[in-house]
């Protein structure tokens, strides 16, 4: 969406969210240690805004999809969504919840039951949660594909019968079948070319606007998430490092692994392409079952300081909407120095 | 993309009510040629054991003691037997039997097995005691086990429920509790695997119960092990109920079944070879159709392979 955040009502208020998976080894399979994927994440969704979440392979973005909509038993934190605190709700008791957020998958063909039509995945939601008729469902779960743009005709043939796109179409037709207000899409064009990517991206702007829903887009392609989101939060080893409105993320990134990765992403002319300074990084990104002492960023950080090494930095607000978690703004808060320290890195 | 987005002017199935799936299943199964000569004999071979005492009337008990050990004869067409009974009619008793309890024993352990195997696979906190229960079974000595069963029941169930039902009941029992274990470690394992394809998760964030995510989203995708357990489970059965019978353990001497048939013939397989080929190649024949037909239904019930 080009315009910002419709509303100022926070729908998803997640805090200190921290999914922990714990490693068991030795002949008594004794837990010696936790991968921590997610690691203290803290964020807010506002109605009708998308919220990019991105990150590279592995620092724990699509955990932290799923943990938000409790398909995990999470480790500690709290997750408000809609006014309903479900961060430690039993599974059992979450059945209620599910209508109103739900989840697109990364692998449309992974996500899709092979042994069932279109029409039974699309209708699976309302067999859950509704009392329609046979006709009814079968009317709604229509009304659904022409909605996502699939020909109606579809609706006897099995998942492996489609395309690519097709299957990703399927999959949002049954997150939207139960008029959710919350979808966390993981990577939802992560898997398709190009082409397929704009439309199935344009597709769920569309619908955004039509149902007014509330997106955590989490992807790892930059220019995409640059499109589709109104605030953007990047992640590093199972935490959030930078959150910042789309514009001043991009334009004026404040930790140095924010510009790292947007020193990455392909210029598209040439000439800039050879002129542009880039911050390349070296290593790799350490194991999140052994994170490093203090910051987490501070074993590849081209700026980093004695501190890093010593102390996580905290993860604050340093200008209006814009949260960074790094050092180098330790005590500013005039916009100006904020400004000068990110220069001088 | 382009055919996804096709106008609505060419839809001719919209509107018709949703074709019941098993229709697409049997136009399957049809082009299946192996399936469906196996479930045409499996028919052949069901008819002529119930319905053809109808038609050839001789009892299969009556012992015609001068027209023993004769050959095929237009009299006997199988053959007699040591004592003189009528093969043909002894055969379609004995398939009766065979494959009743072939049938139920199967049935009984695949039961048993997949209800071990899926609650194993899906609920972590029962796993291990269940697989240990299937180890224990596993590692269980069966014809002692089996000799124990027969030693401490027969008589109870024979008082209760009569000697043929009783014995029937007892076989098929302890066949189909000493075979299931397989079926168990094989559908546990694809469970296993199957709990981590994102589908289950997705209908987990739908908010699908257990009960109907096994039935709707595990068991179909494990169709195709239990039915080859289900096609192999019958060979097992019947076989190993020619053992039972062979040991003196399953059916009294004189109720004919095919294993029993084979066992007896196996004194005069010198002299009276065809009285060995005849249970012989029923048991082979019948075991064969219904491993064509497994194959066949799992091809069917298959949307992949179906092409649809």
């Amino acid at each position: 969406m080009l315009d910002g955040p419709k509303t100022e009502t926070k729908l998803v208020e997640v805090s200190d969210l921290k999914m922990h998976f714990p490693i068991h080894t030795g002949l008594f399979r004794r837990h010696t240690g936790d991968v921590k994927a997610v690691d203290g994440v803290s964020f807010d969704i506002f109605e009708g805004e998308t919220l990019g979440l991105v990150g590279e392979s592995g620092c724990g973005k699509s955990t932290c999809g799923r943990a938000v909509l409790r398909l995990y038993d999470i480790t500690d934190g709290s997750i408000n969504i809609d006014g309903a605190e479900i961060g430690d709700t039993p599974q059992s008791q979450l059945r209620g919840k599910r209508p109103t957020m739900q989840m697109v998958f990364q692998d449309p063909q992974a996500s899709l039951n092979p042994r069932m039509t279109v029409q039974a995945i699309i209708q699976e939601p309302l067999d859950e949660h509704t009392n329609l008729s046979k006709d009814e469902k079968r009317e709604k779960v229509l009304a659904l594909m022409d909605q996502v743009g699939l020909n109606r005709k579809f609706a006897g043939r099995y998942p492996h019968a489609f395309s690519g796109g097709q299957r990703q179409r399927i999959g949002i037709a049954r997150a939207l079948a139960l008029n959710p207000k919350f979808i966390v899409c993981d990577e939802p064009i992560a898997a398709l070319d190009v082409s397929i990517q704009a439309q199935v991206v344009n597709l769920l702007e569309d619908l955004q606007q039509e149902f007014g829903l509330t997106y955590l887009f989490i992807s790892h392609d930059l220019s995409m998430v640059r499109h589709i989101a109104n605030r953007v939060a990047v992640m590093y080893l199972g935490k959030i490092v930078e959150l910042a409105p789309r514009e001043a993320l991009y334009d004026a990134p404040l930790h140095p692994y924010t510009k790292a990765l947007l020193s990455a992403v392909p210029e598209p002319d040439p000439d800039l392409h050879a002129a542009m300074e880039r911050t390349i990084l070296t290593g790799d990104v350490p194991s999140p079952a052994n994170p490093p002492k203090g910051c987490n960023f501070c074993t590849r950080c081209p700026a980093v300081m004695d501190i890093c090494k010593q102390e996580d930095p905290e993860y604050r607000e340093v200008l209006p909407g814009q949260f960074v978690a790094c050092h180098h703004y330790n005590g500013i808060t005039d916009p100006a120095d904020v400004r000068a320290a990110s220069e001088a890195q | 993309m382009t055919d996804a987005t096709a106008p609505k002017g060419d839809d001719t199935r919209a509107d018709a009510p949703a074709r019941n799936q098993w229709w697409d299943v049997w136009d399957q199964f049809k082009t299946h040629k192996g399936a469906m000569f196996g479930a045409a004999f499996f028919i052949i071979v069901i008819l002529a054991v119930y319905l053809g005492p109808y038609f050839w009337t001789i009892d299969p008990t009556y012992i015609d003691i001068r027209a023993r050990n004769s050959g095929p004869t237009l009299a006997h067409p199988f053959g007699t037997d040591q004592l003189g009974r009528d093969m043909l009619a002894r055969m379609m008793a004995g398939g009766q039997t065979s494959i009743s309890v072939g049938l139920t024993a199967m049935a009984l352990a695949l039961i048993l097995g997949t209800l071990v195997g899926v609650l194993a696979g899906y609920f972590k906190r029962i796993d291990g005691l269940l697989m240990r229960t299937t180890d224990l079974f596993l590692a269980l000595p069966l014809l002692p086990l089996l000799l124990v069963m027969v030693m401490l029941f027969r008589q109870p169930l024979s008082a209760s429920f009569g000697p043929e039902t009783g014995i029937f009941i007892l076989i098929v029992v302890a066949i189909g509790i000493t075979s299931w274990m397989p079926t168990a470690r094989i559908v546990r394992g694809d469970v296993l695997a199957l709990k981590e394809r994102e589908f289950v998760l997705a209908a987990r964030s739908i908010g699908t119960r257990p009960g109907k995510m096994i039935l709707r989203h595990i068991l179909p995708n494990v169709m195709s092990p239990i039915m080859v357990s289900a096609t192999l489970g019958i060979a097992t059965a019947i076989i190993t109920e020619s053992a039972l019978s062979f040991l003196g353990l399953g059916f009294p001497p004189d109720f004919p079944t095919w294993g029993r048939l084979l066992f007896d013939a196996t004194d005069f397989m010198q002299q009276h070879p065809e009285r060995v080929m005849w249970p012989g190649l029923a048991i082979s024949l019948t075991v064969l159709s219904v491993n064509y037909m497994g194959d066949g239904l799992r091809d069917a019930l298959d949307p992949r392979i179906r092409g649809l």
